[in-house]
């Protein structure tokens, strides 16, 4: 009788194996190249300076003045944030037709690599190249997000147009209803819900992004830490870094509650 | 007719009050954020933008450019993976604090105890803090502590990624099949054992494909951080903006969107892969 067993399979297939040994050798690599200092950072006086730098920044600023700038500062960045998502959802909107194949297989080829473009350049560099032609201020910065979420949302609303079954539109095209109509009474009402969902998650995220964008001068809460940070003033910059914490924790909050209302659990 | 009596659309009331609400609402929008697009015609911008945008075309191509892009990008390449590593040095150890699915003490009797709770929830509060606080916020003031140059980058990611993954992580594992690993820490085995041969087989796929995702974000946030002088290609970018030269402008912009493209395929290859 044969009593030899199968033998087992590897633990780890070498392949894998050999893939998590070049893994570890990238992060090796990225280490040693970038050649950090770590002996210079845990010397005791590394560690006071920064402990010095740290203890700036207590107390925050607390003037009623201030705290009105930091409000106007926080509704600003509220509104870049409102408006560049509205604009990125027609401008999205209206690219994502042609992404979709509707006019053709090279217009579509065209315009999803204009989408890739546009959504691959974070918000910051299109603000930083805005600087140019919109000056500094939050309008470069509403600008930038609404560049970069067209991208971003071009690109999913295609894709939900595409998968969208195209009966109820040929329904109506075929029963003599133009295109445009067509599109607005069958293909659009079936689409709405989910393309809303994806603004208002984008819309969160450009909150957060508009908080920064100010870093390179294009307005909101970020543009006040830049010019407090750079004028050593820390206890200002502390107070806008507590207002940007509070407004992400805020929108967090709202849009898990919503989130949990809209889905019923 | 009787049916002209009635308005065609039953739902107007309803879209003619939104449209109201929202044309109030834009209002003061509009004038917080400054909203005034003529500026961007007006002949002053629209010369220094034609200046500019005319230099992009051919891009900068000389060798000795080209080689310092080369270095720049994988000094922003390695920025992030090796931030990304100190991260989950950071993540690892608070997930396991924060993990619920892990409480011994809750399985039992249905509550933790008291200690437990408090350090779960110390654990939770620290990942909260972590991530909250922007990447480019870290950057920004790191910047000011350890110095210009990469070591703020790093640091900024490690810090901002290690409260995202420690988050994500604990809600991958509580909310895999808790089956194996309830079973496994009711017959008494330890929590370490619990986790190895319980929650990692059934959460691993998962935890590997968010990790590689959260390197691609890695890799553009660390792009981003260049420009508060945290080195690599966005540094270079920011001085190329500084001097308005069009043709660095537009070379370091093709590498950008190379660089993502490259990052989008290699996360997918690693997640095929691995997951």
């Amino acid at each position: 009788m044969d009593t030899r067993r199968p033998t087992p399979p590897p633990v780890i297939a070498p392949a894998t194996l050999a893939l998590l040994v070049s893994l570890l050798a990238l992060v090796a690599a990225s280490f040693y190249s970038l050649n950090i200092k770590w002996g210079e950072l845990f010397t005791t006086s590394a560690v006071r300076s920064s402990m010095e730098f740290l203890q700036g920044f207590a107390p925050p600023e607390m003037a009623a003045p201030f705290l009105i700038r930091v409000a106007k500062g926080t509704l600003e960045t509220l509104s870049m944030s409102a408006l560049g998502t509205g604009i990125a959802f027609v401008i999205g909107l209206a690219l994502a037709l042609p992404a979709s194949g509707r006019f053709g297989n090279i217009a579509r080829a065209v315009v999803r690599l204009m989408l890739n473009v546009l959504r691959s350049i974070p918000e910051l560099v299109w603000a930083v190249i805005l600087l140019i032609a919109a000056g500094l201020g939050p309008f470069a910065g509403t600008l930038a997000l609404a560049i970069h979420t067209s991208g971003v949302l071009g690109r999913l609303f295609a894709d939900a147009l595409e998968n969208l079954p195209p009966a109820d539109e040929n329904t109506l095209r075929i029963n003599g209803a133009g295109a445009l109509n067509a599109f607005f009474y069958a293909a659009l009402p079936q689409i709405l819900p989910q393309l809303m969902s994806y603004t208002l998650y984008r819309w969160e995220n450009n909150i957060r992004a508009a908080a920064i964008l100010g870093i390179v001068g294009a307005g909101g809460l970020g543009q006040m830490l830049k010019y407090h940070l750079s004028l050593f003033q820390m206890q200002q910059a502390a107070t806008v870094i507590i207002a940007m914490l509070l407004m992400i924790t805020v929108v967090d909050a709202v849009s898990f509650w919503l989130r949990r209302r809209m889905t019923g659990n | 007719m009787k049916v002209s009596a009635v308005h065609p659309d039953p739902a107007w009331r309803g879209r003619v009050t939104a449209t109201v609400v929202a044309l109030l609402l834009l209002w003061p929008m509009l004038v917080a954020s400054e909203f005034n697009p003529w500026i961007l015609f007006d002949a002053q911008s629209l010369g220094a933008t034609w200046d500019f945008l005319s230099g992009f075309f051919p891009p900068a191509h000389s060798s000795e450019f080209l080689m310092l892009m080369l270095e720049a990008t994988w000094q922003t390449v390695a920025i992030a993976t090796a931030g990304l590593a100190l991260a989950l040095l950071g993540a690892i150890p608070l997930t396991l604090l924060a993990t619920e699915s892990l409480s011994i003490s809750q399985l039992e009797t249905g509550r933790m105890r008291i200690a437990g709770a408090f350090v779960r929830q110390s654990a939770r509060w620290l990942l909260v803090v972590l991530r909250s606080v922007p990447e480019l916020v870290w950057a920004l003031l790191l910047v000011r502590i350890v110095g210009l140059g990469p070591t703020a980058g790093v640091l900024a990611i490690a810090l901002t990624y290690s409260g995202m993954l420690g988050k994500v992580y604990a809600e991958i594992l509580e909310s895999s099949e808790a089956h194996a690993t309830e079973a496994l820490l009711k017959n008494g085995s330890s929590r370490l054992s619990a986790l190895f041969y319980g929650a990692l087989p059934a959460a691993g796929s998962e935890l590997v494909s968010y990790t590689t995702y959260r390197w691609e974000c890695a890799i553009r946030g660390s792009v981003v951080m260049g420009f508060v002088g945290a080195g690599g290609i966005g540094q270079r970018m920011d001085e190329s903006m500084k001097m308005l030269a069009g043709a660095e402008v537009s070379t370091i912009l093709i590498i950008f969107v190379l660089l993502v493209a490259g990052a989008d395929l290699v996360s997918t290859f690693l997640r095929k892969r691995l997951g």
